[in-house]
């Protein structure tokens, strides 16, 4: 990856997708800051997560423009794609942990694939990454000996092996406790202090996002509400994100007469 | 009318569809098997080490154990109408012929696509459910190099191997028969056997099993990479594949008998 560039690491243009004939994304038009740590918040289903599967190409848009250091990644070769991969990270929900693999292993196996480093040194980097997550000790661990939060600290070791410029998180305390939570958000919060790197974080826990965020997003129904400083978002005025964030839940359907006619409607 | 046009316009469209996928697979398996190595990019040989002796090795007593069974039932379907016509000495012949031709390679696909076909799928299906292809993707490792070709490798060098203990231990079941019931020896069925089989017979039945090798395992890896829907999804995957697989395996079977029947 080229480092001469100006503008943000991250840019979505207008980016559409679809699964089948549902609308997920609406025409998303998004800047991630180099080096800042943006936080992307929503409801369950407002195709958040499909953003982070697109900026790392597990899915190709219906259409728009995803641009990583200015360079459009959607129409580039598999092959060259794959070199931006190396200096990306991303940490899946369920952790994505190799099951038949040792916790050493798995952080390893991308310096393994993709450098030419002495085993040796393999060993010890990967000491260093585990040890940065707080899991020493582990090397031998079977992923599922482990623990969720424990999961989600070796999947984030695996994640941060080659050295990334660019880590996504998608959803990192889903399924955790809030004090184990609470654990992964700080260590978000130092890596983010340690390395000059830019984060995105999918979530939809309000106190996780107010913690780590440089700049929060608030999406809904596939489109983006807001953006801006966690302050701004705590000031916004914006109906959608009042309700969101002061966790009103849906409304009764405002017209009984519209309600009558969605029921008997084909 | 619309309705059933429909329904013919989705499926053909489902079978079409299926048919490109298992197309862009067998691809990029063969891209990542023979044109790869030539750039540097090595075949994974520590992983389909593993998978030849976790689908090879590890099936030979089941392989063994059934075409024992087949060999016994064809000696005695064979002796109850040859003895009709006072030939029971044939009896060899036909089970050998019909081992190596034939039986050794289809009922050794047939378990193997039960045993190995269906692992396969199950184990890919898990790991696209549970993420574990994506975060491959991610760190920008090829899923159809790291997880596929060791597979198909495997498939491709330990089916010919175990269709030849199939053949073997369907011969040692037809004379088994034949020394208890026919009052032959060892050794006359070893020489009844040499003097029945030729090589072409062997050879065909290892070409065709290395064809079954390869549905097994494309099938298995398409059924696996294509799964949706969680736990039920890798269920029905697994399913399928076997159903798939053994269809497409007969399919191919009456393809290349026809073949070799006309070009032999």
């Amino acid at each position: 990856m080229a480092n001469d560039f100006t503008g943000p690491m991250i840019r979505v243009e207008d980016l559409v997708t679809h699964y089948g004939e549902r609308l997920i994304l609406n025409h998303v038009n998004l800047d991630f800051p180099t080096g800042e740590t943006m936080v992307i918040l929503g409801g369950s289903g407002t195709g958040k997560s499909t953003l982070l599967r697109h900026i790392m190409r597990l899915e190709q848009p219906s259409s728009g423009r995803i641009l990583i250091k200015n360079q459009d990644i959607c129409p580039m070769t598999e092959e060259r794609f794959n070199q931006f991969r190396r200096k990306m990270g991303m940490l899946f929900q369920s952790a994505a942990l190799f099951n038949s693999m040792t916790i050493e292993e798995n952080v390893a196996l991308p310096l393994r694939e993709l450098t030419q480093l002495e085993d040796s040194t393999i060993r010890i980097m990967t000491r260093i990454k585990l040890d940065l997550v707080g899991l020493s000790g582990f090397e031998n661990y079977m992923p599922s000996q482990l623990s969720g939060g424990m999961k989600k600290r070796a999947g984030l070791a695996r994640a941060l092996a080659m050295d990334p410029e660019i880590l996504l998180f998608d959803e990192p305390s889903a399924g955790l406790d809030p004090i184990t939570a609470a654990g992964i958000d700080s260590l978000i919060l130092k890596l983010k202090l340690a390395f000059l790197m830019t984060i995105v974080v999918v979530t939809h826990e309000l106190p996780s996002a107010f913690m780590i965020a440089d700049r929060i997003t608030v999406m809904d129904h596939g489109e983006v509400l807001v953006t801006g400083t966690p302050e701004e978002i705590r000031n916004s005025q914006h109906p959608r994100v009042l309700q969101f964030m002061n966790r009103i839940p849906e409304g009764e359907q405002a017209d009984q007469q519209e309600y009558l006619r969605s029921l008997t409607q084909n | 009318m619309t309705a059933v046009l429909a329904f013919i316009g989705r499926n053909t469209l489902g079978f079409l569809r299926y048919v490109s996928g298992l197309y862009d697979l067998s691809a990029k398996a063969t891209y990542w098997t023979f044109v790869a190595p030539f750039k540097g990019r090595h075949v994974k040989w520590g992983n389909t080490i593993h998978q030849m002796v976790v689908a090879g090795v590890d099936s030979i007593p089941i392989v063994a154990l059934i075409s024992l069974f087949i060999g016994i039932v064809l000696g005695l379907q064979g002796a109850y109408q040859l003895a009709k016509f006072g030939a029971t000495y044939f009896v060899t012949a036909l089970v050998g012929v019909s081992m190596t031709r034939e039986l050794g390679p289809l009922m050794t696909a047939i378990i193997i696509a039960g045993r190995s076909g269906s692992a396969f799928a199950a184990e890919l299906g898990t790991m696209r459910v549970s993420e574990e292809i994506d975060a491959l993707e991610a760190m920008g490792l090829d899923s159809v190099r790291y997880l596929m070709v060791p597979k198909d490798l495997a498939m491709l060098v330990m089916m010919p191997c175990l269709t030849v203990i199939s053949d073997l231990s369907g011969i040692l079941g037809g004379a088994a028969f034949e020394m208890a019931q026919l009052d032959k020896t060892f050794s006359m069925c070893v020489w009844a056997t040499r003097d029945a089989l030729v090589m072409r017979d062997i050879t065909t039945g290892l070409i065709k099993s290395m064809v079954f090798g390869l549905i097994i395992t494309k099938i298995g890896c398409y059924e696996g990479f294509s799964v949706k829907g969680g736990a039920e999804g890798v269920g029905k995957a697994t399913t399928s594949s076997v159903v798939i697989s053994i269809f497409l395996i007969i399919l191919a079977d009456v393809v290349f008998t026809t073949i070799f029947y006309f070009t032999g």
